[in-house]
């Protein structure tokens, strides 16, 4: 055994270290979200439904005449404010407070937890890199690489927004257990020794067309979890309008959630911005199906499972724009098109033989 | 077909929940006139509920032709494309692998007539599935040529003039100032144009617009669309793909009978075949030799010389996996490789009856193989009569050792290669007009020969050696000169370029038609009662977008710096006032501003 293996030996075996690590790590994080949401059930929220059961006039009252106020560079007189009022036919509930529901205690819990998925996603990313380096090669060879890769980009997409400024926090809990079963799955039974690629996956095409398959999936993935919350939420806040009583955990829960509009449009923005990233994906493995097998197009099931996963999309983005499909029509398609998008990912891979199957899965 | 004189979707402005009889009727009125303000902001079609017509052929034909053009049916024809497209890839395709048709076939055979009448073994060239496809394009055609002239239209007409009450609409700001309408008016209009929205004074207001890249966006991804199949759909008609096996040494030349198999488009034509030859030189292939990685593959590469027309000039090129021969639209393709042993089969009297390599197929990633050696003419056996021989052979590039487990490989590079044979007599079955497995031996008419225990005849040799076979009915021997061989798909298909072209153009326009807002600004400014001039912005985008209440902002900054305020007045003069006016209360951040 030459001394280059060993180092290589050297770099897996640290990967899987510090891939297990970061696993302990989402653990804490997943514990401190725990917390942030036990904290914060005991508060008082009643804004929800206090905006969505006063009536009439007061209604359009409670609309958020939200204003801006430009501060200048230089203390000149007071800018002029914009008024903005939300279209017709959307409730104009205000986003619930978040996890923490306000809490201080809630609220310190959910800073830890963000802390802890920082550190994670930091440990997690240089297993993905110790791994790269063992190989010398992008990371994405086999499903257990693919699986880890995806979550770090999740976590890192997630992590991303949150700095932007975003209101993401809501969805931590949920991606973080989701990482977790990720990661599960991938060292318990998608496991395969780090190894190199055979010569068809040896292609500059691999990092174009596999790193924006594998971010495309991971920001899919957080718009999907925006629409299944918005499902949620939107039937609790049409209880509420008429009239009902959610149950109490529901209404815990839910009433901490950003509105329906809100999560509506957050998913919606998130699908739409990667949407064209999804359609370069396909064109791009085309181009490379091209080089490689000799045809840029032969309905292999991956390739079948990518078209009817982008004309999912296409569908969705299309009842988006139709009168009548909006809303809760619309996020059922979004749900279906990431299910594509899951089995695709999963499902062509275990059950599925075609062209796309790789050594050990 | 214009129908787009009501508000564009998502745009309306909200109805205000008031109650007086009096206020109503003035409701609807401004309804209309926002209702104008906003249209045209897209060109998408509106839906029109479905009232079933009265009037006859035309009425009914009419009736038929906007359903398929509305965005329900293309919505509605999208996702059964996409229902449409899971068969193909749960069920095995006639156009991927026949020979995993035939097996499953074999397998399910009540389901195979039902499946059948479905095509579900050719899905993607099935009536069904055409029929939804080629819907699906008549009315993207249907949709696009109207959208077409009413954009057309759009860019030579105006925008709509200013709505009476701007407040209503999604984004709005006012202020007083010293400053003289005209004037306000003049620096709001040169503002704007620099800011290079398509702007214009009429009246009291002016009115502005942008972001018209959206809509030309979203035309040129469909019509993108439109090209991208048309180039398929001449691909998959004009095309051929054949596959060639050639062992170091050997040639081919570009004509239908050197293939092992051929397939084309149905408007295929054989002398579009491209001329050329090529004849592989050697093949290299190395191996990770130790390490986790050992037996992985490191390079194939197959050296080929070859000559373009019928006689051109040679030349030499190795051709990679990832890296094909490209000859004025044929490609070649390295698509796998293995060993050919090269044998030698003698008579009983040490007359040669056969000499060269014969391929093995590869059954894993150690490149144990397996084959056949048939030896159809020539032979005759210790009396003479006219037989035929064939060896069931397995090769291994290296060999673990005698008695150490099994025959399988354990490296796929020929560090000590063993063959293993063993033999039969009789008839090949090669004459019964069947076509025949070169790789298979079909041993139905033929006897074994048998060792001294009575078994089988079996053996293994080594490059060198030889099978004596009994009773002095010959020999075979393993030739010291491995060769190895590659398999190469030639293929040709037009309209590759169109398809690229197209799906470029694609990705350009849906970046466009997803990230471009098209929006209206508009600026009024008039003299109140007190002599000061009140100037009203207001925004309307297409769907509510955190950034056009921060554009709008952004603009009355610059208009506030040029047209400075001065303070409010009292209630009762402030001829603008509204209800949700800007006397309204105090800052929260805009909405969406921090999503
Ligand atoms: C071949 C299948 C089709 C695909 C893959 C497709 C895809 C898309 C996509 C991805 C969008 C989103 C872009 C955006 O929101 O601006 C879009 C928008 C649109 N599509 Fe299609 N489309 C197809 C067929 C059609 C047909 C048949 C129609 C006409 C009936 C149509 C009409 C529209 C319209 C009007 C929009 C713009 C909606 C808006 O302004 O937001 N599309 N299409």
């Amino acid at each position: 055994m030459n001394l280059a293996a060993a180092t290589n030996e050297n770099l897996a075996n640290i990967s899987n270290v510090l891939i297990y690590s970061s696993m302990a790590v989402y653990t804490l994080a997943f514990l401190a979200h725990i917390a942030e949401w036990t904290f914060g059930s005991r508060s008082k929220v009643a804004r929800t439904s206090a905006a969505l059961t006063t009536e009439g006039t007061a209604a359009a009252a409670a609309r958020p005449e939200v204003t801006v106020k430009k501060a200048g560079g230089t203390a000149v007189l007071e800018r002029p404010k914009v008024v903005t009022r939300s279209a017709a036919g959307t409730r104009d509930v205000p986003d619930g407070p978040g996890a923490h529901g306000g809490t201080e205690k809630g609220d310190m819990y959910g800073r830890i937890a963000v802390s802890l998925t920082v550190l994670a996603f930091v440990v997690e990313a240089g297993g993905v890199v110790a791994r790269a380096l063992s190989v010398m090669r992008a990371p994405w060879g086999n499903m257990y690489e693919f699986s880890i890769t995806f979550s770090t980009v999740a976590v890192g997409a997630y992590l991303l927004l949150l700095a932007l400024k975003k209101n993401v926090r809501w969805m931590g809990l949920v991606l973080v257990t989701t990482v977790l079963l990720d990661l599960g799955i991938a060292t318990k039974w998608l496991y395969t020794d780090s190894d190199q690629l055979v010569p068809a996956l040896d292609s500059y095409w691999l990092w174009i067309h596999v790193s924006t398959a594998i971010f495309c999936g991971a920001v899919f993935y957080i718009g999907g979890v925006g629409t299944l919350l918005y499902l949620f939420r939107d039937s609790y806040e049409s209880k509420l309008e008429s009239g009902g009583q959610p149950g109490t955990f529901a209404h815990s829960v839910l009433s901490r959630l950003p509105s329906a509009a809100s999560l509506d449009k957050f998913s919606y923005r998130i699908n739409a911005a990667v949407f064209p990233l999804w359609t370069f994906t396909i064109i791009a493995g085309a181009i490379w199906a091209g080089d490689a097998w000799g045809r840029y197009w032969g309905w292999d099931p991956k390739e079948v499972w990518s078209f009817v996963t982008w004309i999912a999309y296409a569908c969705y983005l299309h009842a988006r724009a139709t009168a009548g499909w909006k809303g809760r029509k619309a996020a059922y398609l979004a749900l279906f098109a990431f299910a594509t998008w899951l089995w695709n990912y999963y499902g062509v891979n275990i059950f599925i033989t075609g062209k796309h199957s790789y050594a050990g899965v | 077909m214009s129908k787009t004189d009501t508000a564009a979707d998502g745009a309306e402005p909200v109805p205000a929940a008031e109650s007086t009889e009096a206020a109503e009727s003035a409701e609807a009125a401004d309804e209309r006139e926002l209702g104008s303000a906003g249209s045209q902001l897209s060109t998408a079609p509106q839906e029109d509920a479905p009232n079933l017509p009265t009037l006859g052929v035309i009425g009914w034909a009419r009736w038929f032709w906007r359903q398929l053009t509305s965005m329900r049916v293309a919505l509605i024809l999208l996702f059964m494309l996409s229902l449409g497209a899971i068969p193909g890839s749960l069920i095995p395709q006639n156009s991927v692998d026949e020979l995993k048709v035939a097996d499953f076939k074999k397998a399910h055979e009540s389901l195979t007539p039902i499946y059948e009448k479905l095509q579900l073994f050719d899905v993607y060239s099935s009536v069904w599935f055409s029929a939804i496809y080629i819907l699906l394009f008549i009315s993207l055609i249907g949709c696009i040529v109207p959208r077409t002239w009413q954009f057309i239209g759009q860019l030579r007409g105006r925008p709509p003039r200013a709505p009476k009450r701007l407040t209503r609409l999604p984004a709005y700001t006012t202020w007083r100032t010293d400053a003289e309408p005209e004037q306000v008016r003049e620096q709001a209009l040169a503002l704007l144009k620099q800011r290079r929205f398509r702007a214009d004074l009429a009246g009291d207001a002016v009115t502005a617009e942008k972001g018209y890249l959206r809509e030309a966006g979203n035309l040129l991804f469909h019509v993108s669309l439109i090209v991208m199949l048309v180039a398929f759909a001449v691909g998959t008609l004009f095309k051929s793909e054949g596959g060639k096996l050639i062992p170091e040494g050997d040639g081919f030349s570009n004509t239908l009978t050197q293939y092992d198999d051929f397939k084309s488009g149905s408007l295929f034509d054989n002398d579009s075949l491209e001329p050329f030859s090529f004849s592989l030189d050697s093949f290299e292939d190395t191996y990770e030799k130790s390490g986790p990685e050992k037996g992985t593959p490191r390079i194939y590469r197959a050296h080929i010389t070859y000559s373009e027309g019928a006689d051109g000039p040679e030349k030499k090129k190795a051709v990679e996996v990832n890296s094909p021969l490209d000859i004025d639209g044929a490609k070649v393709h390295l698509i796998g490789h293995g060993y050919a042993p090269v044998v030698t089969v003698k008579d009983g009297r040490g007359k040669t009856v056969y000499h060269g390599a014969v391929p093995m197929l590869p059954i894993d990633s150690n490149v144990t193989s397996t084959g056949a050696i048939k030896v159809s003419d020539g032979y005759r056996d210790k009396n003479g009569k006219k037989e035929q021989l064939g060896f069931n052979a397995f090769f291994v590039p290296t060999f673990a050792g005698a008695g150490k487990g099994q025959m399988f490989s354990q490296f796929p590079a020929p560090d000590y290669p063993v063959l293993a044979l063993s033999a039969y007599h009789g008839s090949l079955g090669v004459d019964s007009g069947l076509p025949q497995n070169v790789y298979q031996l079909d041993t139905s008419a033929m006897k074994e020969f048998k060792d001294k225990d009575g078994e089988l005849l079996k053996q293994r040799i080594r490059p060198g050696e030889s099978m004596e076979l009994p009773d002095g009915a010959g020999s075979i021997t393993f030739e010291k000169d491995l060769k190895e061989w590659a398999s190469f798909q030639i293929s040709q298909q037009p309209g590759n370029g169109w398809a690229l072209f197209g799906a470029g153009a694609a990705l350009v326009g849906l970046v466009g038609s997803l990230f471009i807002q098209r929006r209206r600004i508009w600026v009024r400014a008039v003299r109140a009662a007190d002599g000061t001039t009140v100037v009203e912005m207001a925004g309307l985008g297409r769907s509510e977008s955190p950034k056009l209440p921060e554009e709008l902002g952004d603009l009355a900054d610059l208009l506030y710096e040029q047209a400075p305020g001065v303070p409010e007045p009292t209630q009762e003069s402030a001829e603008p006032a509204e209800p949700h006016g800007p006397a309204e209360p105090e800052a929260v951040p805009a909405e969406g501003a921090e999503k």
